[in-house]
């Protein structure tokens, strides 16, 4: 292709119709605040080298996606997060959705165990089962599997502070079911690092997360080794404001970090990187998203090559989980989010994701419905079996807006690696407060265009409807649950052996002073019935609680 | 001299999600309001703790959790007995429209969800520290 | 059975204050920062308890963690069984007269202890590190009962004055970072600061960040034969703390009996009674109808020549001084 010719013809084109074309008047950007140019060509493009850049499917640099066949093998796995009340409720819910067609179990829990406190906690008042699902014990846990056998499911736990607990009772309720811990599937979020920087939901100081977090991806090259011991988040950074080049260049930052400490640790890297896993946000600019999961790919197995040393193929390639983002529906006109829902998970497909979670319409006013579920479920499916979107590899691959889009990403992904080298790393950045800001500073941004109506919002700064009036079903969370568990934990406290809890707190507590790997200590806490505020507890005891460094 | 209008702007309960409750305080800022921003993770009992020290006219709570039937309450009633009658109780978050309504009929204030522009809170809060003050003047 | 009081006279506040009610000294606070009419009232029947406890100024540059070491000092002095006044000042907006008082934030293990007072203050327009009514709401404090209070200032390094004139004792809290002493004696830091505290002091170059400040406060002049105390801190961890307040006590024991202490004391308080005519004199200006006529006149007999600008101020005093005693 002759590119000066090119060039000049574009040139031509412009002053014969660009220039006399008028375009709306608003601001032709990104979510982000990347210009969106009027056309895209090969010009944009002219560097690309398709077997550096692209490659082919299943290969290094993995950008076109980390399978061969992508979804023409297996399409991605339907994991719709939830749980709610007590274990016998989400339960309940897992059977429902296995029945619809879900293909992976994913667990909400609630505050007090996102944040390890049991839910006779004085702080658990009201907070019990109300986001989430109540794990108190192991007999939460059998009860929350029945009738699922662990073997033959890959569960999801989004789960942080808390990860290695919750790990613990997991691997504990598969021993009751007769299962060995070896083939356990699934991932536990266990990404600390978000935590600080965007949901917030912590229970120690940082060094003493990343010492657990540590602990667990060593504890599951042998004891758990099919499963994903962190499941390292954009979504949070993103649903907190970022835009999408920081939730690309914060969390990939925030894996190099996890992968440095386990080099640290002396982990084979081709062993425990094969583990790590992803979660992106899938937020509203279609094309921006698909960039940025070509380009996360491309970053990935770039860095774990060339900087960390991976020689499989395994660490190099990017898993993601992938959910609709949270922060784009809306509490007007409820209905239209079944519409954006659909359109970010088409947008996640053809972003190459291996598991997709999308919302349903009624979560900015409660926790979904089963009819509101069911909907957000067969989005999925008709995205999966009607619309031929899954029946080719990276279809827009070769697009010169998503190849243009994807290194732009990329580029300004890199520029914040530059500014976290040049402000301490990412340890230092949290303590500094300097990721909190700079994400608080874009959701300041994207707040001012939406009021400025530069960024129009259907049923909220356009197109509203006066006085409007919610006419969609609402879940409510039974108060009586509350009541029922903090009776149930009491209860399991009162009866089990006390002298072999006593035991594994005190043996838990002498790994957490020492430098033991602490989960297998965990491990049989949880087999003795220890709750999991009590192994928290004694953790804080040691480790020390973490309050904010910053403000705004 | 008229003073300023003081906002405590709270997160009670576990839930760590700040981005509203931020997003909410820098707009009360530049409205010209002094904001008083608690941290997370505070209890009813931290919350009117600050607010009687800092004598606010509003607390603004931000809940996202699902918890507040249990914790708008639990603040209101520890407002009472501290005597805090003049203080205004608002807030917003994730609360569905029939919660709004329980809660309204038993005193607390507007109720703001997900969508709401920052100018009809800052609105609401100075017309009603303005009605406030008319009263206790008894203009 | 609490019985929450009456807040809307002089009296009722100051016998409620007296009774160590903590809402009546909340509202008193704010009608000190709103230049209530009351005040002055409120003051006449308080002043004479004001005297007793140690005023402590801490500031310096952005990023030294003054709030983390204020939270942890008064930890410390919780811990010792003293009650503890908090005052953080945080800037006004100059452009939307808002501010945002995030101090709180550090502090979460205070909120609720009784034994601790803490507000939040904005500059409202100050430009010296505390705000205008700072001095009275610390007065307001020491009436209460507190034996510490601690005053943070909005440590913009450049001008923080009010800091040395409103308190006992000024700490000034530096980092370990390069050349942060050094920045610190050009923002004119070396000068008010009694006690220096190096925190983070576990980060590189504490030590060396330690000997250059000796290095310059030894050419000082200013304390012509006191020590210079210097401590290192690391605030987030808790080290150094106690040792800082025993520093701080230490020193203001120091200047009792060689008159120092009082001589502080004095120095405070002439400045805190021009600071407070000038307030009284301003406000008669352009609040009082008198001073407002007074000035829209003078200024028109400016604008047309016939009045020089000098002799039309001196006239507007003399208007304002009518204006004061008469409302005295």
């Amino acid at each position: 292709m002759d590119l000066d010719a090119l060039k000049r013809d574009l040139e031509l084109w412009k002053d014969r119709s660009v220039h006399k074309a008028r375009d709306r008047d608003q601001v032709f950007a990104t979510l982000s605040g990347n210009t969106i140019n009027t056309l895209y060509t090969p010009l944009d493009i002219q560097d690309l080298d398709y077997q550096r850049d692209l490659g082919f499917p299943g290969e290094y640099p993995f950008t076109r996606g980390i399978h061969a066949n992508m979804y023409r093998g297996r399409q991605w796995t339907m994991r719709q997060f939830s749980g709610f009340g007590t274990a016998e409720e989400t339960n309940q819910r897992y059977h429902f959705l296995l029945g619809k067609g879900q293909t992976g179990l994913s667990v909400a829990f609630d505050f007090p165990t996102l944040m390890g406190y049991d839910s006779d906690h004085p702080r658990s008042l009201g907070e019990v089962g109300r986001c989430g699902v109540a794990i108190d014990s192991l007999e939460d846990m059998e009860t929350l599997f029945r009738g699922i056998p662990l073997d033959k499911v890959s569960t999801s736990m989004t789960i942080n502070g808390p990860a290695c607990t919750l790990l613990a009772l997991y691997v504990a309720a598969a021993e009751k079911q007769g299962v060995d811990s070896k083939s356990l599937r699934g991932t536990i979020q266990n990404d600390m690092l978000k935590e600080y920087m965007a949901q917030h939901a912590w229970c120690f100081p940082i060094e003493a997360s990343l010492r657990i977090i540590t602990d667990i991806m060593e504890y599951g090259l042998t004891e758990v080794p099919q499963w994903n011991t962190i499941s390292i988040s954009g979504y949070h950074i993103r649903e907190a404001g970022s835009t999408a080049a920081q939730e690309l260049a914060f969390t990939l930052a925030n894996g190099f970090t996890y992968v440095e400490r386990g080099i640290a640790r002396g982990l084979p890297v081709d062993e425990f990187a094969s583990r790590l896993s992803f979660f992106w946000d899938v937020h509203l600019d279609f094309f921006e998203e698909i960039a940025k999961f070509r380009a996360a790919r491309r970053i990935w197995a770039r860095e774990m090559k060339e900087r960390f040393g991976a020689t499989r193929r395994e660490p190099m390639l990017l898993r993601t989980h992938a959910q609709t983002a949270g922060v784009s529906l809306t509490a007007q006109q409820p209905e239209n989010n079944i519409v954006r829902t659909a359109i970010e998970a088409l947008a996640a497909v053809l972003g190459g994701t291996q598991s997709l979670h999308t919302n349903s319409m009624d979560e900015t006013w409660a926790l979904p419905t089963d009819k509101a579920v069911q909907i957000a479920l067969r989005t999925q499916q008709v995205i999966a079996h009607e619309h031929n979107v899954s029946e080719t590899v990276d279809p827009l691959g070769g697009s010169y807006y998503v190849e243009e889009l994807t290194n732009r990403l990329e580029k300004e992904a890199y520029a914040y690696f530059d500014r976290i080298k040049k402000i301490g790393g990412v340890v230092k950045g949290l303590e500094d407060g300097w990721f909190q800001r700079e994400i608080q500073a874009s959701a300041r941004r994207y707040q001012d265009e939406v009021e400025a109506k530069q960024r129009i919002i259907v049923g909220v700064n356009d197109l509203v409807i006066e006085n409007e009036k919610l006419e969609i079903p609402l879940l409510t969370i039974d108060p009586a649950l509350e009541q029922q568990q903090v009776a149930r934990v009491q209860r399991l406290r009162a009866t089990r052996d006390a002298a072999k809890a006593d035991r594994a707190l005190e043996a838990l507590k002498r790994a957490c002073d020492g430098d033991q790997n602490i989960m297998p200590s965990l491990v049989e806490c949880a087999r003795c019935y220890v709750t999991q505020g009590e192994m928290i507890g004694v953790m804080r005891g040691v480790f020390g609680e973490y309050h904010e460094p910053v403000f705004i | 001299m008229a003073g300023k209008i003081r906002v405590l702007v709270a997160k009670p309960g576990l839930d760590g999600h700040d981005r509203g409750a931020k997003v909410v305080a820098a707009a009360l800022r530049d409205a010209g309001m002094e904001v008083i921003y608690s941290g997370l993770h505070q209890t009813p009992e931290q919350v009117v703790s600050m607010a009687l020290q800092e004598d606010v006219d509003v607390v603004a709570l931000s809940i996202l959790s699902g918890a507040h039937m249990t914790l708008v309450p639990r603040i209101q009633e520890l407002l009472k007995k501290e005597g805090m009658d003049d203080v205004l109780l608002t807030g917003g978050g994730i609360i569905p429209p029939a919660d709004m309504t329980a809660l309204k009929a038993q005193g607390v204030g507007e109720l703001f969800g997900p969508g709401t522009p920052t100018s009809a809170i800052i609105d609401y809060i100075r017309v009603w520290v303005e009605n406030r003050d008319s009263a206790r003047s008894g203009a | 059975m609490y019985h929450p009081p009456a807040l809307n006279s002089p009296s009722a506040l100051s016998d409620a204050i007296m009774r160590r009610d903590r809402r009546a000294l909340s509202r008193a606070m704010s009608w000190v920062e709103d230049e209530h009419a009351g005040v002055d009232d409120l003051f006449r029947r308080l002043h004479q308890r004001t005297g007793r406890a140690i005023r402590v100024g801490i500031t310096g540059p952005p990023g030294a963690g003054k709030s983390t070491l204020v939270a942890r000092m008064a930890t410390v002095l919780r811990r010792q069984s003293r009650q503890v006044g908090i005052v953080a000042v945080d800037p006004t907006s100059p452009f939307t007269g808002g501010a945002l008082l995030g101090d709180r934030i550090r502090m979460p293990e205070l909120a609720d202890d009784p034994g601790v007072f803490m507000r939040s203050m904005a500059t409202r327009g100050s430009l010296g590190g505390l705000a205008a009514a700072t001095h009275e709401v610390l007065d307001l404090l020491d009436v209460f009962g507190v034996d510490w209070i601690l005053v943070e200032t909005v440590g913009v390094g450049q001008s923080e004055l009010d800091v040395a004139r409103m308190t006992d004792v000024t700490v000034v809290v530096l980092v370990p970072e390069s050349g942060d002493a050094v920045q610190a004696m050009k923002a004119g830091l070396m000068e008010i600061g009694d006690l220096f505290v190096v925190n983070k002091a576990d980060r590189d170059g504490a030590d060396r960040a330690v000997t250059e400040l000796r290095s310059m406060l030894a050419l000082r002049e200013r304390h012509g034969g006191r020590p210079l105390v210097v401590r290192q801190t690391v605030a987030v961890k808790g080290t150094g703390v106690a040792e800082l307040l025993e520093a701080i006590e230490q020193w203001v024991e120091a200047g009792r009996p060689d008159g120092q202490f009082t001589g502080r004391r004095r120095e405070t308080e002439r400045w805190r009674l021009l600071h407070l005519a000038q307030r009284k004199l301003v406000r008669s200006l352009t609040i009082g109808p008198a001073g407002e006529l007074a000035l829209a006149r003078l200024t028109t007999e400016v604008l047309e020549h016939r009045l020089a600008p000098h002799d039309a101020a001196a006239e507007l005093v003399e208007v304002a001084l009518r204006d004061v005693a008469g409302r005295a």
